[in-house]
């Protein structure tokens, strides 16, 4: 796309301009070297570390059930997902089956915490490109998932919503009426998100045809969740590879069309309707029973090593465990953080387009760097 | 982080928490037993493809609890990637993870895993080779350019001697750290000052902190 821009009329140097790791549009601590050549961007170094903290040496020397609190300061606005990830990467090591009111109520949890992630996003974003509005409408909404959060297990942010084999918590009374209302209150308001953006003509000009990218080289580079999406590929694990409860449910996945910022968005808006729809079947089949399966005292998974993934706010997040048969604490813990794997798309995204377009791209591909740096 | 006043789930009581042994004192294992599949169970064609078309690349073939994985060597690596993401009945096209496992008690001390993924097909293969310390591990960031910032780390964490990189440079650690935190024998407690006067140093001490043999 460089190619494409008219020749400047002056000879110009390029200019390397470094943004970050200290920037209030990078989410965090995210570094970008910047090359450019006036206000295009010719390339760019991403430099990530900042927030690494050794999640995976430190899970190396912890015991099986302390892993699901680590596990909610990776990606820490979708801290939920996380623990469903992780416990049921370690329920298939040790083949424990989980009852079916706990699958269902993880679903919920899983995808509320989907709309909590989403709703950060659109705000954060819509921010970046100068919306100010749609920030604090998220918010407002943010906050009411985070109250059912807190009415379930106490917390805000990091939850340790999970426990190898079920829940640490049945539903407290009075708590399907409330995520009900909730849901009403969400259908609205995502017309009103729709309202401000979807049409705005500032929004189109920043969104339409920025960062876009092909479906084929958006599976070659490794993107996963909503971008991969937006660029016209079906693939969500929810439907490719269920988990939870995700089987019995019915919904839809959206597709992009163009594989650029606005498309990605378009998904994520679609997402918030879709996981209502979820959670709303969800609650009305709530079948009754445990919510916590068999599962040893001691919880000491037989050798051996596996890779399973599900589908997180951001894309696909997998946890690779390996077990020694001996110990109580994995040999090798592994995340796939889907945030690190999407950023690295940010190089192929950001060349030929403008300064100002590098924030709305960050935004887009949605980073979290807790998850990035782990 | 890890808080041991969390409120016990009613279910599963959480196991006491033992204080563990140092990481050197247990008898360290030997590697991963990657178990064969069961006879019963016919290998996915994912497996046979690579049987039928590149004889003798496939050194090992194991299942455990679902997942297939092929272990290769690092010579025939590319093309066995290759083939697996280009043929009709593989289509493995996207790179989902590329991970290490460190077993120093191993001549080869490395595991390094490449867990694959079909968007077209839909199925999942993990293939695996071993390396030992200097053993050149080849890119595979040609085949799946998602590889790259994976073999970064893997190459950052674990010191795993990966050749033929377009870009291989620490990711997550500082440009200038001195040694690979995932690895076993890297000392799990904290630096102190120590390291920031002399991170060599405060390797080699810990490494023989570790061996038990310091004079």
């Amino acid at each position: 796309m460089a190619t494409d821009a008219p020749r400047p009329m002056f000879d110009t140097d390029e200019l390397v301009i470094n943004m970050g790791p200290q920037h209030p549009s990078t989410h965090g601590v995210l570094r970008v070297i910047l090359r450019l050549d006036g206000e295009r961007v010719v390339d760019c170094d991403v430099v990530i570390g900042y927030l690494h903290r050794g999640i995976e040496k430190l899970c190396e020397n912890r015991d099986f059930t302390q892993i699901v609190l680590i596990t909610d300061r990776m990606d820490y606005v979708a801290a939920a997902t996380n623990n469903l990830g992780y416990c049921e990467t370690v329920e298939k090591l040790m083949s424990i089956e989980v009852p079916r009111r706990a699958a269902y109520i993880r679903t919920i949890l899983a995808e509320l915490q989907r709309i909590a992630s989403h709703a950060l996003w659109l705000g954060t974003h819509a921010m970046d490109i100068g919306a100010m509005t749609v920030f604090l409408y998220c918010f407002r909404e943010r906050e009411l998932v985070l109250d059912l959060f807190e009415e379930y297990c106490g917390a805000r942010l990091t939850y340790n919503a999970m426990r190898i084999g079920g829940l640490p918590f049945d539903l407290p009374p009075g708590w399907d009426r409330k995520v009900r209302e909730f849901c009403s209150i969400l259908e609205q308001k995502v017309v009103e998100y729709e309202e401000l953006l979807t049409h705005n003509r500032i929004w189109l000009e920043r969104t339409r045809g920025i960062g876009v990218i092909s479906g084929p080289e958006a599976i070659a580079i490794g993107l996963s969740g909503p971008p991969l999406r937006g660029s016209g590929v079906a693939r969500d694990l929810r439907k490719d590879e269920p988990y939870a409860a995700y089987r019995e449910f019915e919904f839809d996945i959206p597709l992009g069309l163009a594989g650029d910022t606005y498309d990605r968005y378009l998904i994520r808006l679609e997402e918030f309707r879709q996981s209502i729809r979820i959670v709303r079947q969800a609650l009305d089949g709530l079948p009754e029973g445990p919510i916590v399966g068999k599962v040893p005292r001691l919880i000491k998974p037989p050798a051996g090593e596996t890779y399973h993934a599900i589908e997180s706010p951001k894309g696909e997040i997998g946890y690779f465990i390996v077990t020694d048969g001996k110990s109580t604490s994995p040999y090798r813990f592994r995340v796939r953080p889907p945030s690190f794997c999407n950023l690295q798309a940010l190089r192929q995204l950001i060349r030929g387009h403008l300064v100002a377009d590098v924030v709305a791209l960050i935004g887009s591909i949605d980073v979290v760097l807790g998850e990035v740096d782990r | 982080m890890a808080d041991d006043a969390t409120p016990t789930p009613p279910g599963p009581p959480a196991p006491t928490a033992t204080p563990k042994p140092p990481e050197h004192t247990i008898e360290a294992p030997t590697g991963p037993p990657d178990p064969p599949p069961p006879d019963a169970l016919p290998p996915p064609v994912t497996v046979t493809a690579v049987q039928a078309a590149l004889p003798g690349a496939m050194a090992h073939l194991s299942y455990w609890v679902g997942d297939w994985t092929i272990v290769t060597s690092p010579d025939r690596l590319v093309e066995v990637c290759r083939f697996l993401r280009d043929d009709p009945r593989t289509r493995l096209d996207f790179c989902s993870d590329v991970t290490a496992s460190d077993w120093p008690a191993r001549g080869q001390r490395f595991d390094v895993v490449y867990c694959l993924y079909s968007t077209s097909l839909r199925h999942r293969l993990r293939v695996k080779v071993r390396a030992a310390e200097q053993d050149p591990v080849p890119s595979v960031a040609a085949v799946w350019p998602a590889a790259n910032w994976l073999e970064r780390e893997v190459f950052d964490m674990f010191g795993v001697n990966i050749v033929n990189h377009p870009d291989r440079r620490r990711i997550l650690m500082p440009d200038e750290w001195q040694g690979h935190p995932q690895r076993k024998d890297y000392p799990l407690e904290g630096p102190g000052e120590l390291l920031l006067e002399d991170p060599l140093e405060w390797l080699r001490l810990g490494n023989a902190m570790s061996a038990a043999d310091i004079e």
